[in-house]
């Protein structure tokens, strides 16, 4: 295996990591106007999320940052290419990262409703466009031989792209749901739980059709032997079978690992499916951007393997980290009582029980 | 090379140059606040005086509030080089790619993990390890300022590189990140960060001095803000100075558009002020006012040196790259060379003064002086923005130093349509994001400390 191969791994690593991570708070983020009771547990639900959500979106800024160093023609291609998606998606983003920061600085009702609302909107969006976006690389976009996209936005549109979307939407609210049946207590536990049996199902049957119809694109379309991309692909139609089990049988923590699995053998599936190729042409299959041609030289790759190998442990230590300080449950049956900061403990949030 | 349209890259330049400028809006201010916050988290922890950690509250607030603007606004800058500069993105990507990858690992993990440690550590955290948090937050702003810098001035200064099949392909990590004008832009732009974000503190102190409340909480913010202001301020001046005798050396271009030399010259006097001559067919101006020698000292490091005029720039240009015009707009460039320093200098100016009044005991009760500081306070801000222009314009007509033209960097799948409507989109929304940002901050700065703007509980409360 080559340092280009290499890098295509740790692309979709990358991008399986973001969807592992940001699949949750994006999901937390869709339930936000439809789960909670009332505002104490719209706020402990972001409070579930607000700590680590930051971290979770870097995941995507590094993805592109790799991928614009280790891919330039893939980078350049994809992006000019997917133009007013991304552009939806950067718009999806901010409103999401503002209404996190401004939400709880208004004081007024309509102020946070406004901005619950951009977040939920935000979450909505943004995955649905890189369902859409991930599977056009697969099943193939306008490029032309010099390897520069011909289409518009609608060349980025069909049953299966859209199919692609929904279960990303679909996986997300389940995967989030899962997240919050074992970061919640009390009330705000259950409707979280009965959201998750409620949402797994539709979510499985989603993604067990994707999954199936990915296999076909990569065999059928895009001439690849029939054997890799359908391991992953059976895997993740195993792991969301156990998702939905698991969560009828509240099994919190497993239900979480697995739905955390078959978002991360979804990722894995289009990105088997796609290898050698990082960007399939609909003009013409020759047209196609591989791990050969659009890889940059061996030095780059050399020192950026040399880069990744240092930080990437350091990083998932920290971000682990991060995750065992704020493992406690939010909320809990007895409403938190806010004290003044006078009384507090010296710089001391107000506890929110248990 | 394919033919781009004049028109989309001229939409793409305006979009670059409006969503960059307004990114580094609330950059200076996340790079300087930081740290400040961290100074004052710090005096706390040693001290145990309990007006510290209000501050550190009060001011962590306004970081905050400033550092979503700068996230937000700074994924449309990673995305923006590949929407709309494919060519550029395909051309520079082994070089380019390098740090902005590695500004995503070393640092914005970094940062991001840690600030979210900081807000939301306060009772999970001992004490120690949650100011660690905050320190290891500002050290990643810190890195990713390098980082993104060592990309930008790649494209001032190439260096580490070869041609190969019409891309750059990288042959010295090393000479990428010790490039000298990397250095020296890092520490200019961390310079310009605390200077911006002290400036904002001081004013701030100012404005409820003009109140006379929370004095007992506000002295020692507008000491430690002053501290900082004065030291920083002007070193910078005379850092930013001996920045222009680099830039001489390796973009002489620049320097001579900034100050419309025209033809070569020795002793050459400065312009500090002038009513045309600013362009080829008009290169004396109908009045200005001179200091002696003192170009020549600015761009050399001597009042003897000697300073090439434009014309044989572009002479030269002509004769190593082709036939064109290689004259960026000079009255755009002279004047953001003057905004930068002039209001640099103003800065200065009112830290020194409100060090004075400060030292004789007479700060509070100069009313004068207190809205003089609370308007100059934006003066940090405009001033960067002078200096980005002057940066980019002034390269102009590269998009990388001498090897690729602006004019055929841009992206041949986006058409005229999608780069207008993209930037329809980030005015709107920018222009809304800062309406609010500044509502947000007005409210806050101006709020009674230990309670929120209605007196709701303070900072941090669950989502921020």
């Amino acid at each position: 295996m080559g340092l280009p191969q290499l890098w295509f791994i740790l692309v979709a690593v990358l991008w399986s990591g973001y969807f592992l991570l940001e699949g949750f708070d994006f999901g937390v983020g869709m339930l936000l106007p439809f789960l909670p009771r009332d505002e104490q547990q719209r706020d402990q639900m972001l409070e579930t999320i607000g700590p680590v959500w930051d971290g979770n979106e870097v995941w995507l800024v590094t993805a592109g940052g790799a991928t614009f160093a280790a891919f330039p023609a893939w980078y350049a291609t994809m992006f000019s290419g997917f133009y007013l998606a991304l552009l939806l998606v950067l718009v999806f983003l901010i409103l999401r990262v503002l209404s996190f920061e401004w939400r709880t600085k208004g004081a007024d009702a309509r102020w946070r409703r406004t901005w619950m609302w951009a977040n939920a909107i935000g979450s909505f969006g943004a995955p649905l466009i890189w369902g859409v976006g991930l599977s056009a690389l697969l099943y193939g976009v306008p490029i032309d031989s010099s390897g520069n996209f011909t289409g518009d936005l609608a060349s980025l549109f069909s049953p299966y792209t859209v199919l692609g979307g929904v279960t990303v939407v679909l996986l997300f609210l389940a995967h989030g749901a899962a997240y919050l049946t074992i970061r919640t207590s009390g009330d705000l536990c259950d409707r979280a739980a009965g959201a998750a049996r409620r949402l797994s199902p539709p979510a499985a049957v989603a993604l067990v059709a994707f999954l199936a119809w990915t296999v076909v694109v990569a065999v059928d379309r895009n001439d690849r032997a029939a054997l890799p991309p359908s391991v992953p692909a059976a895997l993740g139609a195993v792991a969301v079978a156990a998702a939905v089990a698991l969560i009828h049988r509240r099994r919190s923590g497993w239900a979480f690992t697995a739905t955390a699995a078959a978002t991360v053998l979804l990722v894995a599936t289009i990105f088997t499916g796609l290898y050698p190729r990082v960007m399939v042409s609909s003009t013409a299959f020759h047209n196609s951007l591989t791990v050969a041609n659009a890889s940059s030289a061996h030095y780059t790759l050399a020192v950026m393997t040399v880069v990744a190998a240092v930080l990437v442990p350091v990083i998932l230590v920290y971000q682990a980290w991060t995750y065992h300080v704020f493992r406690a449950r939010v909320g809990g049956p007895r409403a938190p009582e806010p004290s003044p900061p006078e009384q507090a403990p010296a710089g001391a949030r107000p506890a929110t029980g248990a | 090379m394919t033919l781009l349209s004049s028109t989309t890259v001229d939409l793409a330049r305006i979009q670059f140059a409006t969503t960059s400028i307004y990114h580094f809006l609330f950059v200076p201010l996340t790079l300087g606040l930081g740290p400040l916050v961290a100074i004052m988290q710090t005096l706390w922890h040693r001290t145990r005086d309990e007006t510290w950690l209000r501050l550190t509250h009060f001011f962590g607030t306004l970081f905050l509030i400033n550092f979503a603007i700068g996230v937000a606004t700074g994924l449309v800058q990673e995305f923006q080089f590949g929407m709309n500069w494919s060519v550029y993105s395909k051309f520079v990507g082994n070089v380019f790619g390098a740090p902005l990858a590695i500004e995503g690992l070393a640092a914005f993990f970094l940062e991001s993990t840690f600030l979210g440690l900081w807000i939301f550590g306060w009772d999970r955290l001992s004490p120690r390890l949650h100011l660690l948090c905050l320190w290891a937050a500002v050290a990643g702003s810190w890195l990713s300022a390098y980082f993104i810098l060592v990309a930008n001035s790649w494209m001032q200064d190439p260096v580490g590189y070869k041609i190969v099949n019409g891309q750059a392909h990288l042959t010295s990590v090393w000479a990428l990140i010790t490039n000298e004008w990397a250095l020296y832009a890092f520490v200019h732009t961390i310079l310009a960060g605390l200077t911006a974000a002290a400036a904002v503190v001081f004013a701030v102190c100012c404005w409820h001095f003009t109140r006379g409340r929370n004095l007992e909480l506000f002295r020692p913010a507008a000491k430690l803000s002053l501290i900082v202001l004065v030291p920083v301020a002007c070193a910078n001046l005379w850092f930013g100075s001996h920045f222009g005798i680099l830039v001489t050396r390796l973009q002489p271009m620049k320097i001579s558009a900034a100050e419309a030399q025209w033809n070569n010259c020795q002793r050459c006097p400065f312009s500090l002020f002038q009513v045309g001559g600013l362009s080829s067919s008009q290169p004396t101006p109908s009045f200005s006012i001179e200091v002696p020698g003192l170009l020549s000292y600015l761009s050399t490091g001597s009042f003897d040196g000697k300073v090439t005029g434009l014309n044989e720039l572009d002479t030269q240009y002509r004769h190593m790259y082709g036939p064109g015009n290689y004259e960026p707009p000079d009255w755009v460039i002279y004047w953001s060379m003057r905004g930068m320093a002039y209001l640099g200098s103003l800065v200065a100016l009112i830290s020194v003064l409100g060090a004075l009044l400060l030292w004789r005991g007479r700060l509070e009760r100069t009313r004068w002086f207190l809205w003089f500081a609370i308007v100059g306070s934006s003066f940090p801000f405009l001033a960067s923005a002078f200096g980005w222009v002057l940066t980019e314009v002034g390269r102009q007509p590269w998009i990388v130093q001498g090897l690729l033209r602006t004019s055929s960097a841009s992206s041949p799948a986006v058409s005229t349509t999608w780069v207008a409507i993209s930037l329809a989109v980030f005015v709107t929304l920018y222009a809304i994001l800062l309406v609010a940002d500044v509502w947000l901050m007005r409210r806050y700065a101006g709020r009674e400390p230990g309670a929120g703007p209605e007196g709701a509980p303070l900072e941090p409360a669950p989502g921020y």
